[in-house]
C-alpha cells in the first residue's frame, strides 16, 4: 500500500503546496498576513489593545485562510474521473482523503505558523502569547485541515459548493477556535489540550465522512 | 497472467426514475470482445460503469475476474501537469515502467513536456489509452473510445484492442460508431430497452 500512498502524497503536495496556477500555499499565507496587517489599521494604534486581542485575530485569520483552497481540494478529482480510476485499482476513497488531509495540512498549517511570527510582530504580541499561539496553531490546524477536506468532499457535487463550503466550515470550526483562542486567556494549557482533542476527533472522522461523501457524489 | 471473465446475469439499470434496460445477460471469457451498441442515452455508459463497480445495478448481478481498466470521456490526467508527469503518476500507482515504444506508437513521445490542458481532444484520448496500456488490466472497458480520434488513431485503437484480446484480455466497448475487432460480438441494447 505504501507504494501507492507515496505517489498520491507527492501529487497532492505538488498541487496544494507548490500549487502552480492555484497559488499553492502562498495565497493563504498572503491572505493571513494581510488580515493581520489590516487589523491595526482598523482598530487604531492602541498597543495594549492590539496585544490583548492580537492572538484572537491570528486565530480568526488562520481559520479564514484555511477556507481559501476549499474548492480545489476534492471536486476537481471527482470531475476528472480520478476517484473512479482509483476505485478501479482498489484504492479506497478513505485512503485518498486521509492522504489529502495530511497534504492540505502541510500546505497551510506550517506556513501559517511561520507567518504567525511576522503577524505577531505587527500586532505587538509578547513572547509568551506568541508561544501559546504557535502551540495552539500546531494543535488546531490539523483539525481545520480535516474539516476543510471533509466539507470539500461533502459539497463537491453541489453547485456553488465553494461558497457553501465556507459557510458550513465556520460553525463546525467553532470548538477549535474557542479552545485555541481561549488558551490565550484564562484557558491556558487546558485550552490547548482541548484544541488538540477537537483536532483529533475531526482527524479521526475525516477519512470516513469524506470517503462516504465522495462515493455519494459519484451517484 | 491471471484469467479474466465477465458474467452479467439479468442486469437492469435505472437512472433517476427511468428504467434504461433490463434482462441483459453477457458471458465474456479470456480473449473475447463485445461491442455494446445503441442510440444515445440508452445506457451504454451506465452498463460499463455497473460492470466497473462504479454504479449500482438496479437488478441482476455482475461478476468479474481480473483487474479492470476504464477509458471514458475523462482522461483522469492532471490538466496543469506535463503529460509525461501525469502519466508517470499512474505508472507509479500501477507499478509499471515507462514504455517508450507504446508512447511512440500512440504519437505521444513528442508531447510529454506539454501540459495536459494544451492537448487536443484526440491527443487526450490517446493519452488515456497510454494510461490504460500501462495499467496492464485484463479487462478493458472502453466508453466511446473513438470520440475525437482521427482515422489513423482510430485504427490504432482497434489494433490495440485486438492485440489485448489476442493476449487473453477482455474488451467491452460501448460505441455508437463501428469498432472493428476480429471475432467481436455485438450487444444491441435496444433489444433490452425497458
Amino acid at each position: 500500500m505504501t507504494g501507492r500512498v507515496l505517489p498520491l502524497l507527492r501529487r497532492d503536495l505538488a498541487r496544494l503546496l507548490l500549487g502552480g496556477r492555484g497559488g499553492g500555499a502562498l495565497l493563504p499565507v498572503l491572505f493571513f498576513l494581510s488580515v493581520a496587517m489590516l487589523y491595526p489599521f482598523a482598530v487604531g494604534p492602541d498597543a495594549p489593545l492590539l496585544a490583548r486581542t492580537g492572538g484572537g485575530v491570528i486565530w480568526v485569520a488562520a481559520l479564514l485562510a484555511a477556507i481559501l483552497p476549499l474548492d480545489r481540494l476534492v471536486e476537481p478529482d471527482i470531475e476528472m474521473g480520478l476517484f473512479d480510476q482509483w476505485a478501479l485499482r482498489g484504492i479506497s476513497e478513505e485512503l485518498v482523503i486521509a492522504v489529502r488531509v495530511f497534504a492540505h495540512w502541510l500546505s497551510f498549517g506550517p506556513p501559517l505558523m511561520l507567518a504567525a511570527l511576522p503577524a505577531a510582530a505587527l500586532l505587538g504580541l509578547d513572547g509568551h502569547t506568541l508561544a501559546m499561539v504557535e502551540i495552539g496553531l500546531l494543535a488546531g490546524t490539523p483539525g481545520l485541515a480535516a474539516l476543510g477536506v471533509t466539507v470539500a468532499a461533502l459539497t463537491a457535487g453541489l453547485r456553488g459548493g465553494a461558497a457553501l463550503g465556507g459557510l458550513l466550515i465556520i460553525p463546525m470550526a467553532v470548538p477549535v477556535l474557542i479552545f485555541g483562542a481561549g488558551s490565550l486567556g484564562a484557558g491556558g494549557t487546558s485550552g490547548l489540550a482541548l484544541t488538540g482533542a477537537a483536532s483529533l476527533v475531526l482527524l479521526a472522522m475525516a477519512p470516513f465522512a469524506g470517503g462516504a461523501a465522495v462515493r455519494a457524489a459519484r451517484g | 497472467m491471471q484469467g479474466a471473465s465477465i458474467a452479467i446475469d439479468d442486469l437492469a439499470c435505472r437512472r433517476g426514475d427511468r428504467l434504461l434496460f433490463r434482462g441483459v445477460n453477457v458471458r465474456l471469457h479470456a480473449g473475447e470482445a463485445l461491442r455494446v451498441s445503441g442510440r444515445n442515452g440508452i445506457g451504454k455508459s451506465s452498463l460499463l460503469r455497473i460492470v466497473a463497480g462504479l454504479a449500482p445495478a438496479f437488478a441482476g448481478t455482475v461478476r468479474t475476474e481480473g483487474a479492470i481498466g476504464l477509458v471514458d470521456e475523462r482522461p483522469a490526467l492532471d490538466p496543469a501537469r506535463p503529460l509525461g508527469d501525469a502519466l508517470t503518476f499512474w505508472r507509479q500507482i500501477d507499478g509499471s515502467t515507462e514504455n517508450a515504444w507504446e508512447l511512440e506508437r500512440l504519437g505521444l513521445a513528442d508531447l510529454l513536456d506539454v501540459p495536459v490542458r494544451y492537448l487536443s481532444t484526440g491527443q487526450k484520448k490517446r493519452a488515456a489509452l497510454a494510461r490504460l496500456l500501462a495499467q496492464q488490466a485484463r479487462i478493458w472497458l472502453l466508453d466511446e473510445p473513438l470520440n475525437g480520434l482521427d482515422v489513423h488513431a482510430a485504427t490504432l485503437a482497434e489494433e490495440l484492442t485486438a492485440e489485448h484480446c489476442a493476449a487473453g484480455g477482455i474488451a467491452l466497448i460501448a460505441s455508437h460508431q463501428p469498432f472493428a475487432v476480429p471475432g467481436m460480438a455485438t450487444l444491441s441494447l435496444a433489444d433490452h430497452a425497458a
